[in-house]
């Protein structure tokens, strides 16, 4: 079990609302993505579920039990830190040990978890070695595994990857899903990085200045993005918005247009916008072409499957696909 | 320093403090030497020539020797024990956020800026006084015997007095680490269930082993020469004649030149087998 309710749980640090009251649900055995601008109080809002920061006002069930009050450790639930906040003095094997013993736990139980986790997590052979002498991708992989011997009732992360390089990352995001898989165990991740929160979530909850703006699968929030803010942050690269006649015409306020959902053509008069290249990004998988001068906005981004020979300066017309077209009203609501 | 050509500067550069400091060091110590081995008596015939071993066999064989370096190693060792228990104490608990900080920091500092004569001055006449002190008022209140401290609590004493004036530098020192302690550790301690007990025990105290380290070794260097303490107290009576003591009664008192400078050998020995018994036990953690 592993069900995690917040009823108008808000936090104030001296006359500073954070957080403002706020609900929120987390399922049992969901995988939960915090995802927001930084300084928005993700961590914030982890530290509230952790018990590590007290609530101002509002409560928090855990598995349908009342744990505003409670201390961290009863609450079951083990965190991953962003520094990971190893034991420096204590070796890799007494790290992992650590919870289990506090828990006073049997020594041959706590040594069968031990292995157990290591062998999961590919450690066996750095258990006697300290934090200082491992890699950056093996502290995070310690950190994980005494977060798992615990067999917690929901793992919270602090942005567990951002150390990490961009190779390593993309691994250790693939076994941490695999491991939620496995485990089916309630997991809130606090990201920064679109990628990380678009594969890993079952749910992504977007934060902007202590508010929710919009929770859902990522598809949904892909697909029917609540508002102007969750438009713009969901994606990349970011959804157009288009505001001015262009969007009148439209009867909205600001449209917005999803690079994937514009049609490039480098004949004269193909396209119903016009403007000329900035910038044609390369990936070979894709080509992302930055196009200005379109009276519009500033930048267009257009995204082309595979290669186009566009270069700067070539002139090109534009076409949206209509029914892909997202309609915001003056207060940045969507239209249906 | 990486190339030849800069660390052939560099030695340049620091010869003249080299010569200097070894200058410094080396003419006393071999003065020292020199007269441990001479009968040197300044109101009695001044130097009286050569006396090979004598001196050296004279100061340990005197019913004085060994009683002089029990006490030096209970005052270090007692002094040791206090200053970093309670500095550990003292240096959690202005850890905390606490009100007046500040002004409580200071106070916790301020022994340190006092001479050891005054303080020791002041400890004897207005706390340890039999009859007018502080603490005979305190007895007296609870309608208790008032304690003769310096007859009979002599080297207790001391140690209270030198104590109280190093307190503040292990405090100092085991603060500053504690405040380098990484919160977010402490936090994940206490998500895996660690109580406040576990935590200290297993995360703050370890990480303050590298500066108790430090503390103990930079203390031991300074706690083996107290003098000044037992000087304007005891003067070296009811058991608290030191080996520093013992060597200035040798020198001054009996005008033994030769004697004291045999003590004084020995007094360097004590300290490099004292420095090295506590590099063994404790410099480890220097090295990690
Ligand atoms: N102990 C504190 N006292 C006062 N203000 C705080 C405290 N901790 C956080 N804040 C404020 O709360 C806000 C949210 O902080 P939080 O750390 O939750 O942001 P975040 O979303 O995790 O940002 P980032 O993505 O950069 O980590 C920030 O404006 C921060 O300044
Ligand atoms: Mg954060």
């Amino acid at each position: 079990m592993g069900r995690i309710v917040l009823e108008q749980v808000t936090k104030r640090f001296g006359d500073v609302e954070v957080i403002p009251p706020l609900d929120l649900t987390i399922e049992d055995g969901e995988f939960a993505v915090f995802v927001g601008p930084s300084g928005c109080g993700k961590s914030t809002l982890l530290r509230l579920i952790a018990g590590l920061e007290d609530v101002t006002a509002g409560r928090i069930l855990i598995d349908d039990a009342d744990a505003t009050n409670m201390p961290p450790a009863r609450r079951r639930l083990a965190m991953v830190f962003q520094s990971y906040a190893l034991y420096p003095h204590m070796s890799v094997r007494r790290n992992i040990a650590f919870p289990l013993r506090m828990a006073g736990m049997d020594k041959a139980e706590i040594e069968r978890r031990v292995q157990a986790a290591a062998a999961a997590l590919n450690l066996t052979d750095y258990l006697d070695r300290r934090p200082g002498q491992l890699s950056g991708g093996q502290r995070q992989r310690v950190a994980i595994g005494r977060a798992i011997v615990r067999e917690p009732t929901a793992f919270l992360f602090d942005e567990p990857l951002s150390n990490l390089d961009a190779a390593l990352r993309v691994g250790m995001r693939l076994e941490i899903s695999e491991m939620h898989k496995r485990l089916r165990t309630t997991m809130i991740y606090v990201t920064h990085d679109q990628v990380e929160a678009m594969t890993m979530a079952d749910k992504i909850v977007v934060l902007h200045a202590g508010r929710i703006e919009q929770a859902g699968s990522p598809l949904d929030l892909y697909r029917t993005p609540r508002n102007r803010f969750v438009a713009g942050f969901i994606g990349s690269p970011r959804m157009n918005l288009i505001e001015g006649e262009e969007a009148a015409r439209h009867g909205a306020h600001a449209i917005g247009v999803r690079p994937e959902d514009i049609t490039l053509s480098r004949e004269e008069g193909g396209g119903i916008w016009s403007g000329v290249v900035g910038v044609a990004e390369h990936l070979g998988s894709d080509t992302f072409v930055h196009v200005h001068e379109t009276g519009l906005a500033e930048t267009l981004t257009v995204r082309v499957s595979g290669e186009t020979p566009c270069t700067h300066g070539d002139r090109v017309w534009l076409t949206p696909r209509e029914e892909a077209i997202h309609r915001f009203d003056a207060a940045g609501m969507r239209i249906e | 320093m990486a190339t030849r050509h800069s660390r052939a500067a560099a030695r340049m550069m620091m010869a003249p403090a080299v010569v200097l400091l070894l200058g410094w060091m080396l003419v006393p110590l071999t003065m020292t030497l020199w007269f441990s081995f001479r009968r040197y008596l300044p109101m009695r015939g001044g130097d009286l020539g050569w006396a090979g071993f004598d001196n050296y066999v004279r100061f340990v064989t005197s019913s004085t020797f060994w009683p002089s370096i029990q006490a030096t190693l209970i005052i270090v060792g007692g002094v040791l024990v206090v200053t970093v228990v309670l500095g550990v104490l003292l240096a959690l608990l202005l850890d905390q956020p606490l009100w007046g900080q500040g002004i409580v920091r200071i106070l916790v500092i301020a022994p340190f800026f006092v001479m050891p004569t005054v303080s020791a001055l002041v400890w004897k006449n207005m706390f340890m006084d039999p009859v007018n002190g502080l603490f005979a008022h305190l007895w007296r209140f609870f309608g208790a015997e008032p304690v003769a401290w310096m007859s009979e609590a002599s080297l207790q004493s001391i140690i209270m007095i030198v104590s109280w004036q190093w307190l503040p530098f292990a405090t100092l020192i085991l603060l500053t680490a504690i405040q380098s302690l990484d919160r977010e550790q402490l936090e994940a301690a206490e998500m895996d269930g660690a109580g406040p007990l576990s935590r200290f025990a297993h995360i703050i105290l370890p990480h303050l082993s590298r500066a108790v380290t430090v503390v103990i070794l930079i203390q031991t260097i300074f706690l083996l020469s107290v003098f000044a303490e037992i000087f304007v107290t005891t003067q070296g009576s009811f058991g608290t004649r030191t080996l520093t003591y013992l060597i200035y009664q040798r020198v001054l008192e009996s005008q033994n030149v030769g004697l004291g400078s045999a003590g004084g050998v020995y007094a360097i020995i004590l300290a490099n087998i004292v420095a090295i018994f506590l590099m063994r036990i404790v410099g480890k953690n220097l090295d990690a």
